[in-house]
Formats: C-alpha cells, structure tokens, sequence
C-alpha cells in the first residue's frame, strides 16, 4: 500500500462521556468540509486536529507522527470561531506573530506583512486594532495570520460563521484560491451544505461518535447516507 | 507565611490566662456586633440610594469606596475629633461622648465597613433581573409584596456572604482597638498580642496568643468559604435609579449616612490642615520609609500575585489556596512568628521594614488574588488557543498577552496593595523602635503624645500619600489597558 502523502488519522478524542472515533486518510491538497449536526464532535476534531484536545492513537502528516507535538509546532494553521486576533495588538503585530513569535521583525519580515495586508485587501492598514476593522475585514486579517504560517494543512472551525452570506462566501472563495496557490490541505467545519458543494472536493460526515471517511462531494450529496439525510432534513 | 506560624507553634507553651478569655471573648463579641449593626444600618441606605436620583448621587458613591483605602489610624484621628471627649459631638451635647471601649471600637467598625456592606447590597439591588420588575408592574405589586418577592430573595443571599466579610475583617482589628478600646473590657486578641510582645515582654505568651487569633480566623475563613463572599470592588454602582418607588425615610436615611460617613473625614480635613504646616522633622523621613515599604509591597504582592492568578486559572487548586491564607493570619499574626523567629539571630528593629514589607504583601495577596482571578481566566479561555497556534510564550507571551490584558487588574491591584500597605500599622508596631517608624506609626505616636495638630497634618499627609499612590497605580493600569 502505498504511503499517504497527506493526513493519515487513526485516533480516538475523549472528553468525559463524549467519544469520537476517527480512521482515514485526506490526501494531501484535498479541499474537505466536516459536516454534521451540533454538538456531534466537528469542532472537537479539528481542534485535535491542531493540538488542543490530547488525542489517543495516530495522527500522521506525511508519515511522520504529530500527535504529540505543541500546536505551533504542527503542520496545522488553524482559525477558530471567534478570538483570532488580539484585540489589543494591531494587525501589523497580530500578523507580525505569525512570522516570529517573539515579534523581532526585520524589515524584510515587514515587508512581507504588509504584502500579505495588501494582497487581502488591508493594505495601509498595518496600524490598526481589530475593533477599528469590519466584521468581514478582521475575518481577512485572521486569514492573513494562517497565511503568513504558511503550513501545509489549514483548519477552519467556522471563523466565518458570524458574517452574512455573501462575505462568507467570498471569505471562502478567498481561502480556495489561496489553498489552490500553494496545495494547502483544507479541512472546514461547516452546518450549512451549500458551503460544502461550494468549497470541498470530500465530505467527512461527523455523527454518532463517528468521523467517517471522506467521501467525494458530489458523490455524497447524490446518494447521502442515513445520517445526512437526517441532518438535510 | 508557614515559617512564623510554625515558630509560633513551637514557641507558644499554651499559655492562656483569664484576661486572654475576655480577650477572646470580646473579639467575637464586637466583631459579630460590628457586622451586624453594619449590615442592618446597610439594607435602608443601600435600598434608598439605589431608588433615589439626587445631585452628588455618583459623589457619594466613590465616597463609599473611600474607607477601604483610608489608612486605620487617620479614621481614628477623624473619629476621635468628632465623638472624642473634647470633640465635636460632646460639644454639642455639652457633655463628654462616652467613647472609648466598646461604643468607640463599635463606632469606628461601622465607619468602615457600613460602606462595604452598602456597596455588596446596592449591587445586590442592581442585580436583581429587570424583567422581573417589569413583572412586577404589570402584575401592580403592591411595594410590601415587592419587597417580599424581588428584595427579600436578594437579600438573603447577599447578607450572609456581607455580614461574614465584616466579621473577618473585624476579627483583626488592631490600631482601632489599641486606640479606641483598651483596658481589661476592651482589649482584641491582636492588642494582647501587642501588649505581651512590646510592654510584658512574654514571647511565649504573644505566642499563644497569636495562635489562638489564627485559630480563630481560620475557622471564621472556613465557614467564609462555603459561603460565597460577594464582591464589592470596580463594578459599576453609579447607575440609573431603580423604579422601587421611593419613600419619605429615604432622603434622611441618606443624610444621615452621608453625615455618619463624612464627618470624620471633615474632621481631618478641618484639624489636618493647619498641622500641615507644622509637620514635626521626623514626619518627612517617616513619609519616605512608608513610600519604600507602601512601593516594595506592591510590588512583592503583584509579583506574586500574578503568576499565582494564571496557575490558579488554569485549574490549579493549590495556587488558589496558597494565595488565600494569608487570611488566617494578620500582619500582626506573621509579624509575631518573624519576631520570635529573628530574634535569636538580630535585633528586630534592624528588619522592621523588611518584615513589614513582606506583611504588607501578603496581607495585599488575596485582595489582588480576588481581582485578578477573574480576568486571568477569561485571559486563558479566550487567547490560550491562539497564543498557542501563533507559538506565544514565555516572556514574549507575558509581554504581549499577559501583561496588556491584565494591566487595568494588575494596576488596581497594585494601588490597593500600595494604600493598604502605606497605612499599615500592625507588624511595624512590633519591630520599630524611634528610628525606623513609618508614617502611621508616627501619627499614632503624636496622637499619643497629646499633640493633636502635629498628628493631623501627618494624617492628612498619610492620606494624600496613599490615595495619590492608589490613584497613581489605577490610572497606570487603565492608561496601559488601551
């Protein structure tokens, strides 16, 4: 068999009572939505995913094991829900972070800050605290810090789900045509199946205590199994 | 903190005598007194405050939060003008006010803590859900049925956890019951421990006794903590008025709190004033050692604090425990242990500021504790992620997290711990001879020596000092905050 050159998981998520099992592979490059009802475990995985919730079992990139390593260490860039961004850093320090931790930036890691900004649509913004920016362009200014990590494998637990349709979707066709440039692994928590038949190329439905396998979009939705035809309702 | 309770544990024979009884027995009686009336006296001027809009509302207040920060030995002074033997009231009456003893030990608890118990009862007022006072409108609730369906709930729950805080800090008073109260009737366990260390020198006995006073507070801060104690510090009170409907009792209620409250404080004012230019030559060095130490404390409490706060968030039971003993103990409890402990070894003037200092701080340590607990668990609950997906730590995470989104706790809490620090007069009292006194420890010592205006000016100095300090610390805080 050959070696997956993507995410290979083969892991259980314990969190009191709740258990979620997870057993496949996301080739590298794919573009996944994790789909499911609430409180069935989609957030929960991502975030074992990035390295907040201790897993048991495997977790691989590439082959190599990652499970045990501290979130920042991961090949994983993660946005959460809410809180990407400090609200009392500005966003020159906010993305600044990104490129090194203890923000010693040389101008040359400047520069690239503030093409990153520019390239989103904040340029001349460098200054600014997130509570001076509209709801769509901190949700870009989040993205901008995933970008500026620059890791393989990007996890969005729903940083967009606040925002109308039509920015979200334009957030989203932003993260495709990012993802696209640099072969970046996407996995996207989503409740809304439009955003899925959008964005992914594989579905991963999360139900019953159970990530299953992912499965091709349109395939899918053309023949949904049990479960998500409960969730479309 | 564990080191001279250990030395007192060793050192006391058990020694308790007849008069240490009536000494233990007139601490709990005036401390239960002391809340009681507190808490009593608190329930109409809270209810009218919160009910009533009046010019100077927002004014009284920040009055209330006054007392906490005013340094003992001044209120005393201040009391002493108006209720003393010569003061203002016997004048009035034209016969001497019965002061000291109980009335005196009495009068000055409720001075300071009629405002706390006030403070945790108007918040408990502006808790009370609005829907449910909507309701109680519609339904047109007569004001006793109101009263015994909105009010009455509330305040069951928030008298106990009032009445229990008074009780602990009462527990401890030292400076109003070494210079209000005295004698056989009227002595606290903290002044016998005062008496038998400074004029009977029995270390044995002092030892005993501070024993049994952290006995005693340690079973007052157990039966606290299955009672939560409320919180009355920064939170908004100068709020709109409550529709309660008012009644005639309400404006004197607060005339008469306000007159209670303000007049000792005028009195300071009144008699400081002219003393200020006459301040004797030992007040400035005085004034210079009690910046150090008011300084020094404030930054071992925070210090301390700190790291304790962002263990403790991060679910760490011992933090919060280590950082809530020093309840159990007074300064003057710790200073006692450090006493009998130094002695064998140096002559305890010699560390009279460092004992203090290292008091100060610990006696600051749950205050701040309490301020910061809070704000540090939003901090870890909101950002640990992403300080953890950026890779912040260490020092870079305290200076680019930690310290921005605590500044405004982390400079309150400094202030409180600089005032408090800065009109301390417990562990000082036990090490300094004439030449190491601090500021309080001078005013006492005019105060004592009958030189009434001296002790003023140096009291309204003490006064300037310390709340400039607080104030100082606060706005740094707040300024750092945005």
């Amino acid at each position: 068999m050959p070696q997956n050159d993507g995410l290979s998981l083969n892991l259980t998520v314990t969190q009191g009572a709740f258990t979620l099992r997870a057993a496949f592979d996301v080739p590298k490059g794919a573009r996944v939505a994790v789909l499911g009802g609430s409180g069935e475990g989609k957030s929960t995985l991502l975030l074992a995913l990035g390295g907040f919730i201790p897993v048991q079992g495997s977790l691989r990139w590439q082959g190599r094991e990652i499970g045990g390593q501290e979130p920042s260490a991961r090949p994983v860039a993660m946005l959460f829900q809410d809180q990407n961004l400090f609200p009392h850093l500005t966003l020159a320090q906010n993305l600044g972070l990104a490129v090194n931790p203890r923000l010693r930036l040389t101008d040359a890691d400047r520069a690239r800050v503030s093409a990153v900004l520019a390239r989103l649509g904040l340029g001349g913004m460098e200054g600014r605290r997130p509570s001076e920016l509209s709801g769509g362009q901190q949700g870009r200014a989040a993205l901008g810090r995933v970008l500026l990590q620059g890791r393989p494998v990007l996890a969005l637990d729903e940083p967009f789900a606040a925002l109308g349709p039509a920015l979200k979707a334009d957030l989203l066709g932003l993260v495709g045509e990012l993802a696209q440039e640099s072969g970046t692994t996407v996995l996207m928590v989503t409740h809304d199946p439009a955003d899925a038949q959008r964005f992914a190329s594989h579905v991963v439905l999360v139900a019953g205590g159970v990530a299953a396998p992912p499965v091709p979009t349109e395939e899918i939705f053309a023949n949904p199994p049990p479960a998500l035809r409960a969730y479309l309702g | 903190m564990l080191a001279p309770l250990a030395a007192l544990a060793l050192q006391s024979g058990l020694v308790l005598r007849a008069a240490d009884l009536a000494a233990l027995r007139f601490t709990v009686t005036q401390a239960a007194l002391s809340a009681a009336i507190s808490c009593a006296l608190a329930v109409p001027l809270a209810r009218a405050l919160v009910r009533r809009s009046f010019p100077g509302r927002g004014a009284l207040m920040t009055l209330l939060g006054a007392p906490f920060l005013l340094p003992t030995i001044v209120a005393v002074l201040g009391i002493v003008t108006v209720y003393g033997r010569s003061g203002w009231v016997s004048t009035l009456i034209g016969a001497p006010f019965p002061l000291y003893g109980m009335t005196g030990v009495l009068l000055a608890h409720i001075f300071f803590n009629l405002p706390l118990a006030t403070r945790i009862l108007v918040q408990g007022w502006h808790a009370i859900p609005a829907e449910r006072l909507r309701l109680a409108a519609t339904l047109g609730l007569p004001a006793s049925a109101r009263f015994r369906h909105l009010e009455l709930p509330m305040l069951r729950a928030q008298v106990p956890g009032a009445f229990l805080a008074i009780f602990l800090v009462c527990l401890t008073s030292f400076v109003v019951a070494l210079t209000l109260g005295g004698g056989p009737s009227a002595t606290t366990i903290e002044l016998a421990i005062y008496q038998a260390l400074r004029f009977d020198f029995e270390p044995g006995h002092a030892a005993a006794l501070a024993g049994l006073q952290a006995g005693l507070a340690a079973c007052a801060v157990w039966v606290a903590a299955r009672v939560t104690l409320p919180e009355a510090m920064g939170a908004g009170l100068d709020r709109a008025p409550m529709a309660l409907g008012g009644s005639v009792g309400d404006g004197p209620v607060i005339a008469l709190g306000t007159l209670f409250l303000a007049l000792p404080l005028v009195a300071v004012l009144v008699e400081g004033l002219p003393g200020v230019l006459v301040l004797p030559a030992q007040v400035w060095p005085a004034a210079g050692r009690s910046l150090v130490a008011a300084l020094a404390a404030a930054a071992l409490a925070t210090g301390a604090a700190l790291p304790l706060a962002l263990a403790a968030a991060r679910g760490s039971r011992w933090a919060e425990l280590v950082a809530m003993l020093p309840m159990v103990a007074s300064g003057l409890v710790l200073g006692t242990g450090w006493f009998l402990l130094l002695r064998p070894l140096l002559r305890p003037e010699t560390v009279a500021l460092p004992a203090t200092i290292t008091a100060n701080a610990l006696m600051a340590l749950p205050f701040l504790m309490r301020l910061l607990l809070p704000e540090a668990r939003r901090l870890v609950a909101d950002y640990d992620r992403l300080a953890r997906a950026t890779g912040l730590q260490g020092l870079a995470r305290l200076r680019f997290l930690t310290l921005p989104r605590l500044a405004r706790p982390l400079g309150l809490g400094a202030g409180i711990a600089a005032a408090l620090s800065m009109g301390d007069l417990g562990t000082i009292a036990l090490f300094a001879d004439q030449d190491a006194a601090t500021l309080p420890l001078v005013v006492q010592r005019l105060a004592g020596a009958y030189r009434m205006e001296a002790a003023s000016g140096a009291a309204l100095l003490l006064v300037a000092l310390s709340f400039t300090l607080f104030a100082l610390f606060d706005l740094g805080g707040r300024h750092a905050a945005k």
